[in-house]
């Protein structure tokens, strides 16, 4: 790889300021400004390096807290997010991961992955990332192919190729509709790589006919086409919101929302009929609403979609869920009829969102009591299995401790 | 009811917690202001180890005269067990969630015997 960052041919000597402007000083001696007054009306200093300090003197203790977890600059406090998933430290994992000791190999992402997969019996996973999803936010387009280029060859080469446990949807640049066609063109082959993504926040319509190859290509190849929640960042109605409660309740299904009555209404499930949709990751309390919704304003306004032959809801009980962040309601009979509306037992697919702060396990779904065990698994592992065609073989820990017990391998 | 030994007093530090397995359940024992408290590590939620978190006070939104937003306070007299895995807060004086008090920590009898912490479980 051809680095280029740093200087031509000079050492690091650290750096010092006067040196740097060490003409500024002779040009000072030459001109005499010894003999006269100089002011400069703007200049500045980077109160980031002092946050610390600074934030002691913020008199709102629980936000002096929360500005001393967060510290300032880019994901701070002051950032578009109010980026405190973690609840200023009370979720301890996302201050400890940063402690976590990791063997030289694997990759410290497989180990860590392995970790969290072997503690909740998970045998495979499919890895998206983090931060990244936010980069449809980004205004330059060219950073956001650059970036998913590259996240998606270095996850390929790296992650996928080395453990066969671990999956993806890779990320498709939905703002460049001709990058989205060459990716798919160049990872659909790749190892691991079991359909594409596009993060929900953007402010592209899934309906665009510049979308159509990407979409043929996916059909074509059998691969689904995923819509993962993440950060309305820069949302005008999300920025009324002023915590983080507020904004990620709304924010993650909100996206969703809109992109699901647009791929509805367009009809895109009978101009693709073979393209599979994932919706991840907005729990499933709006599906139940968006159906009825949906329904009864298409019984009214047939007209403006004509290209549907039947209800909103079925199709939208043909298409794939991910079950976290699952709503424990108070009225435990609401998740049951949600299950029920949305074919959970066929369409559900299980999802833990390790490590971020609203993780579920699998014992979210094994323990209803309103599933009987055939459908509990399916939810758990053998509907993923089959939408993404994969083989059913357990986990090398699992199969090892099946073996120390005496079990079949 | 069997009392199990903790460890003797010096050893268990203002705001510090231990954890004992008395039968089959794991229990901490955590002392704050001079005050011993019992309960099973072990959230209602989703099975997280509730007591290994961290301790933080309740935080209350400070609503001034005509109903004006003042900002946030910490009430230190009310100190919450803090879920690690997704913070969900129970009151330390009796395991019970902040909010929703039909949920709550199982709770055990911490006590003090000849310099040396029990619990009774």
């Amino acid at each position: 790889m051809d680095d280029r960052v740093g200087g031509a041919g000079q050492e690091d000597q650290g750096f010092d300021t006067s040196k740097l402007l060490k003409n500024a000083a002779r040009q000072r001696d030459e001109r005499n400004y010894d003999d006269f007054l100089i002011i400069d009306v703007d200049s500045h200093h980077y109160e980031t390096e002092a946050f610390r300090e600074i934030a002691g003197y913020i008199r709102d203790p629980v936000l002096r807290n929360e500005a001393l977890y967060q510290g300032a600059g880019s994901g701070g406090i002051t950032s578009e997010l109010g980026n405190y998933q973690s609840m200023a430290g009370r979720v301890t994992r996302y201050p400890g991961r940063r402690k976590e000791k990791t063997p030289v190999a694997p990759h410290r992402d497989i180990t860590l992955m392995r970790r969290w997969m072997d503690a909740m019996g998970v045998d495979i996973a499919c890895m998206f990332p983090t931060p990244m999803l936010n980069l449809a936010s980004c205004q330059r387009i060219d950073v956001q192919v650059g970036l998913a280029t590259a996240y998606n060859q270095w996850l390929c080469e790296r992650i996928l190729a080395e453990d066969s446990r671990l999956k993806s949807m890779l990320y498709l640049p939905l703002h460049s509709p001709s990058a989205c066609e060459e990716i798919i063109a160049e990872f659909a082959d790749r190892k691991g790589v079991i359909g594409f993504m596009v993060t929900a926040p953007h402010y592209a319509s899934v309906y665009d006919n510049a979308y159509a190859k990407s979409y043929a290509a996916l059909q074509e190849r059998g691969l689904p086409l995923a819509f993962h929640a993440g950060f309305p960042s820069g949302d005008q109605a999300l920025k009324l919101t002023n915590r983080f409660i507020g904004l990620h309740a709304l924010g993650f299904p909100w996206f969703n929302m809109i992109h699901m009555t647009n791929w509805i209404i367009n009809g895109m499930s009978e101009r693709f009929p073979q393209l599979k949709t994932i919706w991840i990751e907005s729990g499933l309390a709006w599906i139940p609403f968006l159906m009825q919704r949906l329904d009864n304003e298409f019984m009214m306004r047939t007209s403006d979609a004509p290209l549907l032959k039947r209800l909103p809801s079925e199709y939208m009980q043909e298409m794939f869920y991910s079950s976290q962040p699952m709503e424990r309601v108070r009225n435990a009979k609401a998740l049951e009829v949600t299950f029920e509306m949305i074919n959970a037992p066929s369409q559900l697919l299980y999802s833990s969102d390790y490590p971020h702060w609203d993780m579920d396990l699998p014992s979210t779904i094994y323990d209803l009591p309103f599933l009987d065990e055939v459908a509990k698994r399916n939810i758990l592992g053998e509907n993923a299995r089959k939408l993404f065609k994969l083989g059913n073989e357990l986990s090398d820990t699992k199969l090892a401790r099946r073996q120390a017990r005496g079990g079949e391998r | 009811m069997v009392d199990t030994l903790v460890c003797s007093e010096t050893e268990l530090a203002d705001g510090k917690m231990r954890l004992i397995q008395a039968g089959q359940a794991e229990i901490a024992v955590i002392r704050k202001d001079g005050r011993y408290y019992a309960y099973e590590n072990l959230c209602p939620h989703q099975g997280g180890p509730a007591c290994e978190g961290v301790l933080m006070p309740a935080v209350r939104d400070v609503i001034g005269a005509g109903g004006i937003y003042r900002g946030q306070q910490f009430d230190e007299a009310e100190m919450h067990i803090v879920c690690p895995w997704h913070g969900y807060e129970f009151r330390l004086s009796d395991g019970r969630h902040a909010v929703a008090s039909g949920l709550g920590l199982r709770r055990f009898e911490a006590f003090v015997r000849e310099g040396s912490v029990y619990v009774r479980a």
